[in-house]
């Protein structure tokens, strides 16, 4: 018991957040003479010097394409591109740089699996298995093909906390499931969905499983080997790294198995009129000249994250999350959405008689950044009986001061709508 | 601009306490509007007599303060207008929330007390939706209501 106390300690003792927040410049921003409090880091994160630099670093030196020349530069950059992909690798915790694919993002990488794994592979009356509390972008690659296939998309319930009903999961699964897609952290809600489970209940029938990481990456330490996921997709740009990149994990032998997305350069490895040989994954399915650039910043996002720690991060923000929610919990008037027990920093909430987007406007006012709508979630909105909510995202860089800031804030709506 | 000159008085009041928001029975025009960005929706029903006069006109839908008051300002500053000073309002509204004076001097009376969402780019949406669905509603003629959807994008 004394060594797990320490160990609590050390972890606390150890992540010092004003020091984090010396590594991201645009939080010394003002906002209508406040000091910027930023707590929409589930739409977009801000950015740590360390990943700005490594932009103009890659820019300045070394800069060329990658996989074509024998020049020097061409070298260069091709080592910064594929260095990247091995921090990557490391940061999701995947057997082999070859199962790490870059694309544009969270979407682009769902809507590839859908297309290049899911719909060769899908017959009239397959089903494709989601969750009620799914982004759009989980949504909608899979209404897209289910219509083509004349297939069937069903959708996991949800509970009144925001949580995934497991035990209506489990009997939905069946002989006709092609696919599970489901969210690992939800953006509207901030529920953690029991990974585990979720992959060993499907796995049993030899269902594949993707999840969306957009939301996880940033705030959780990953294990794709722990996780037994088959796919797995992380937005860059909401991982402190730059718009435009993310990658697509998948399990080596579903990639070398699946057509290709796009054709083009690089992912083939020879091409006739009469025929095209494709190249081995990960570069059949990166066709044409990647993001280069932003694929080096997002290995330097990872590396940076790495050196703090996730598990630290994780413990702090699970500290923080939970003040937040009881400090606004604690406000009369105020109504909480997603109530879940395992839970991200993420507090959406309602405040009585004052629409979200009012609420917005007058907490930027404050120098309080929310996002307020549906948050690109409407069947959760739709679920809980509101058009929208106020959302407040935090991540590691965020501090109980800020949160205090926010509940300030709060009292100012109330007054101005008394 | 201080927050209290965007929520003012009158507009929390007219948000609080919203005129005429109710669909009109009897319509010869109706349509709804829709503000993707939030999600708001709106439904707005007129009845307009031969010689071309706003009788009544009525809105349903929830929504913000600021398109909540705006709707139900403007129904108030629209009724026993002709369909020609109506369009004359919007097109005086229309210049004043978007910061483009319009020609001719208007005289918007209370309206006037939504000029602050010109200070706020993202909030001008919110406060003509009510005026676009009206002008969708107009452009529907016939001797049954007409429905379609206008949206703010």
């Amino acid at each position: 018991m004394t060594t797990m106390v320490a160990e609590a300690e050390d972890i606390e003792s150890s992540f010092d957040v004003e020091k984090v927040r010396e590594d991201f410049p645009s939080l010394t921003q003002e906002v209508f003479g406040n000091p910027l409090v930023y707590f929409d880091n589930a739409a977009s994160a801000q950015k740590p010097q360390a990943m700005i630099d490594a932009l103009a670093r890659a820019y300045t030196y070394g800069y060329s394409n990658v996989h074509r020349g024998v020049h020097t530069l061409s070298q260069q950059s091709t080592d910064a591109y594929e260095n990247a992909r091995l921090s990557l690798q490391r940061f999701i915790g995947a057997d082999r740089p070859e199962e790490v694919v870059f694309v544009r993002g969270t979407t682009e990488g769902i809507n590839l699996v859908a297309r290049a794994f899911v719909r060769p592979r899908l017959n009239a009356g397959d089903e494709i298995l989601i969750s009620h509390m799914e982004h759009h972008s989980n949504i909608v690659p899979w209404q897209i093909i289910c219509e083509e296939a004349n297939a069937k998309l069903r959708v996991v319930p949800i509970t009144d906390e925001g949580e995934l009903d497991m035990e209506a999961y489990a009997s939905m699964l069946n002989e006709h499931t092609r696919i599970v897609a489901t969210v690992h952290v939800s953006n509207a809600l901030g529920t953690i969905n029991p990974v585990r489970e979720i992959v060993d209940l499907a796995h049993a029938k030899g269902i594949p499983v993707l999840l969306d990481g957009a939301q996880a990456a940033p705030h959780l330490p990953l294990d794709m080997v722990e996780m037994g996921v088959d796919f797995y997709t992380v937005s860059g740009h909401k991982l402190f790294g730059p718009t435009g990149i993310g990658i697509l994990y998948g399990r080596y032998e579903h990639l070398e198995s699946m057509d290709p997305y796009q054709g083009g350069g690089e992912m083939i490895s020879s091409v006739t009129f009469e025929k095209t040989e494709y190249n081995v994954p990960p570069g059949k399915f990166e066709a044409g000249t990647p993001h280069i650039v932003g694929a080096i910043g997002l290995g330097a996002v990872a590396d940076y994250l790495a050196g703090i720690g996730m598990d630290k991060i994780a413990a702090y923000e699970d500290d923080l999350g939970r003040y937040a929610t009881e400090r606004l919990a604690a406000v009369d008037g105020v109504r909480l959405f997603g109530t879940a027990r395992h839970k991200a920093a993420v507090v959406s909430f309602n405040i009585d008689g004052v629409h979200a987007h009012d609420v917005g406007t007058i907490l930027d006012r404050e120098g309080v950044a929310v996002r307020v709508g549906h948050h690109c979630a409407q069947p959760v909105m739709d679920r809980f009986g509101v058009p929208s909510t106020a959302r407040a995202s935090l991540a590691f860089y965020n501090t109980r001061e800020e949160v205090d800031r926010l509940v300030k804030a709060i009292d100012r709506v109330q007054e101005i709508f008394g | 601009m201080d927050l209290r000159d965007l929520y003012q008085e009158i507009i929390l009041d007219h948000y609080k306490k919203p005129r005429n928001a109710s669909a009109l029975q009897v319509a010869s025009h109706e349509a709804n509007g829709h503000n993707p960005l939030c999600g708001d929706r709106i439904k707005v029903s007129v009845q307009v007599t031969a010689d071309g006069v706003v009788q009544d006109v009525g809105f349903e839908g929830s929504g913000c303060a600021i398109s909540t008051a705006s709707a139900s300002m403007m129904t108030e500053a629209i009724k026993g207008k002709t369909l020609e000073e109506v369009e004359e309002l919007f097109q005086g509204f229309h210049g004043m929330v978007t910061g483009k004076e319009a020609e001719e001097e208007v005289d918007l009376g209370k309206l006037e007390a939504l000029s602050g969402v010109r200070e706020i780019p993202i909030r001008v949406k919110c406060a003509t939706l009510a005026w676009h669905t009206l002008q969708a509603a107009i452009k529907n003629t016939g001797a049954t209501a007409v429905s379609t959807t206008v949206t703010t994008e």
